[in-house]
């Protein structure tokens, strides 16, 4: 598992820091792109806060359509920061080093993303704060904290605060190092967010202490947040399909599934864009092509219990969802190209390690993955709202607007944006959990071979 | 006399550890020099002196605080104007818990960076002396002695094989 050499601090420094001391060529014309869509996306959203959303397709009886497929599908993105972070951290798996920060700060602006999708999908955003905010701004009547709707701002906050955190205090030993690297106003600045940090050994001691410590409080966090957003349809009662124990869970192992493959994939585009070959190695990529073979096959357990478990109790309502999302076209269609997106294809070609390790197959794959949760999360709204009704003045297909279609596109571009410029002032590989692999890897003999070897401390 | 700091820089963990057992010799107290890297290195690996800290105390309070939170948000924002919905009780413990356990979770989370932060002793307002070859992987052994023990001080670190040793300016 240990297949590159071990670096110096000065080439680590200067590999690691390059994208903050020079500018690639290619940074402002990808921030230029992405800022170019944000701005058909702002101008898009004020105008459906200005016409209403009557200009989406989003009516009775699918009144959840694009935009809260697009919130579930960015939370779920936000759990791979945790997987791989805290999960790996507390195994004290050495392959976790080059991944962890890109994975937390994915987190960070996924979930901020995502918390944009149900504050646009209000049509009138000001009123969040009448609805969600602690405080009764009239007439006595204080949010209902018996509702998902409600529990969703407060795990999503509480997630947010506490990875935000995570982060901000894991940088503070890579803060010390562009201070010294630095000189005017951007050395005062990462002086300033250094803390005075000096690096003896009672720092480092609570470092370690720290990233083991929030890792372990972050991660009943994670299971408790999209277990949460998937209680917004799983306290649902009047739609069928919806209301299933297996949701919190199911919804959870989907996140990790599509969290890590989108992490996966931005690895690879951060060893490419970077030239970070010699830290972001193919074993990396392929332990986490192994993870994802076990992360997928216990999604796709969930998937299929979800289905036995709603057609088993043979309600009239329930089968016709399932027969909507099963044999309808052209729901049916989707549906076959989510399970084969999100699971035969990209499981296929993991279990090869020749696959595993090719970087064009492992990004096709996770971005398949991505595909398919997308789909998966859409076809667990919008059939479940479509299935028809007593009342036939409800009965109404839905497909996705021009502006919907803008605004879920923007926020890939915001999240892709979000990264770019963090990596700008950042680093993006925690530098000092490179340089200590480094220090704790050693080499024993056994027998014949040289085998690599790392030294672990309980 | 009052104490003024040296430091001593080396290339390597073996050569630190020995100019922190010269000074352990030479009877200089172990809170009295520090070893500066620029990555966290096995406990004990410099000999340094054992770090105790009461860091664990900090998400215990947190998290009492966070849940009297909670418990406090749930209940009295209910009671102040109890609306019946869904027929369900005004109090209930189920949906109660959510928030509740969020508020428990945030709590120690904040306050355990707090804590962190706090037993770290930062944040430090003055670097003090310091030399940022040791964000490239060099070692720093900083002294604080008396100034009469200067000499004996960079000695000692030069014979254990500092690339060079400096005082403040």
């Amino acid at each position: 598992m240990q297949e590159g050499r071990i670096l110096t601090a000065t080439e680590v420094n200067r590999d690691l820091l390059r994208p903050i001391l020079e500018t690639p060529k290619w940074f402002w014309p990808a921030i230029a792109v992405c800022v170019v869509i944000l701005l058909i996306a702002a101008v898009t959203v004020g105008y459906m806060i200005n016409r209403g959303l009557g200009i989406t397709n989003l009516n009775r009886p699918v009144v959840w359509g694009f935009f809260i497929t697009n919130f579930v599908f960015w939370i779920g993105i936000s759990h791979a920061g945790v997987m791989l972070s805290a999960i790996l951290r507390l195994a004290k798996a050495e392959w976790r080093r080059p991944a962890t920060r890109a994975a937390e700060v994915l987190t960070i602006f996924s979930l901020m993303t995502a918390m944009t999708m149900p504050i646009i999908h209000t049509g009138r955003p000001w009123r969040i704060m009448y609805w969600a905010f602690p405080y009764d701004f009239a007439r006595g009547i204080w949010p209902n904290v018996r509702t998902p709707l409600i529990w969703d701002p407060s795990a999503i906050l509480t997630y947010l605060t506490s990875s935000t955190l995570f982060v901000v205090l894991a940088l503070v030993p890579d803060f010390a190092v562009l201070r010294d690297r630095t000189t005017g106003i951007p050395h005062q600045i990462y002086s300033l967010l250094s803390l005075g940090w000096q690096g003896n050994p009672r720092q480092w001691k609570l470092q370690i202490i720290a990233g083991v410590l929030l890792s372990a409080l972050i991660l009943p966090v994670f299971v408790s947040v999209h277990s949460i957003v998937s209680w917004d349809f799983g306290m649902a009662v009047a739609v069928k399909s919806w209301h299933s124990t297996i949701f919190a869970p199911y919804f959870v192992v989907g996140a990790v599934h599509s969290g890590v493959s989108a992490v996966a994939f931005v690895l690879i585009l951060l060893r490419w864009a970077y030239g970070w070959q010699a830290y972001i190695r193919h074993e990396h990529i392929d332990a986490l092509g192994r993870l994802l073979v076990v992360v997928a096959t216990g999604w796709f357990y969930f998937f299929v219990m979800e289905v036995i478990f709603g057609i088993y109790g043979r309600e009239a309502d329930e089968i016709a969802v399932r027969a909507l999302q099963f044999t309808i076209w052209p729901i049916s269609a989707w549906t076959v190209i989510f399970v084969v997106t999100t699971y035969f294809i990209p499981v296929a070609l993991w279990l090869s390690r020749s696959a595993r390790r090719n970087l064009w197959i492992m990004s096709i794959a996770c971005i398949s993955v991505n595909i398919g949760m997308w789909l998966e999360r859409f076809l667990i709204i919008v059939p479940g709202l479509a299935n028809r009704q007593v009342f036939t003045f409800t009965w109404n297909m839905y497909s996705p607007s021009i502006p919907e279609i803008i605004i879920v596109t923007a926020t890939f571009a915001l999240v892709t944006m979000l990264m770019l410029l963090f990596s700008r002032v950042f680093p993006l590989v925690p530098l000092y959990d490179i340089k200590e692999g480094d220090i704790l890897k050693t080499e024993v003999q056994i027998g014949r071979r040289v085998v690599p070897a790392t030294y672990r401390e309980d | 006399m009052a104490k003024r700091p040296l430091l001593g820089l080396f290339n390597d963990a073996n050569s630190a550890a020995d100019a922190g057992d010269a000074l352990k010799g030479a009877g200089i107290s172990e809170n009295d020099y520090d070893f500066l890297t620029d990555a966290p290195y096995p406990e004990g690996a410099f000999g340094e002196r054992e770090e105790k800290h009461r860091l664990y105390v900090f998400p215990f309070i947190g998290a009492i605080l966070g849940l009297t939170s909670g418990i406090m948000i749930t209940s009295l924002t209910q009671i102040a104007y109890p609306m019946v919905t869904g027929g369900k009780p005004i109090l209930s413990l189920p949906p109660m818990a959510v928030i509740c356990y969020e508020g428990t979770m945030l709590g120690a989370i904040l306050f355990t960076c707090l804590g962190i932060i706090f037993e770290s002793r930062l944040p430090k307002p003055k670097l003090g002396l310091y030399d940022n070859r040791i964000t490239e992987g060099v070692i720093g052994v900083l002294v604080n002695t008396d100034e009469s023990q200067h000499g004996q001080v960079e000695d000692l670190m030069n014979r254990s094989g500092a690339i060079e040793v400096k005082g403040e300016t």
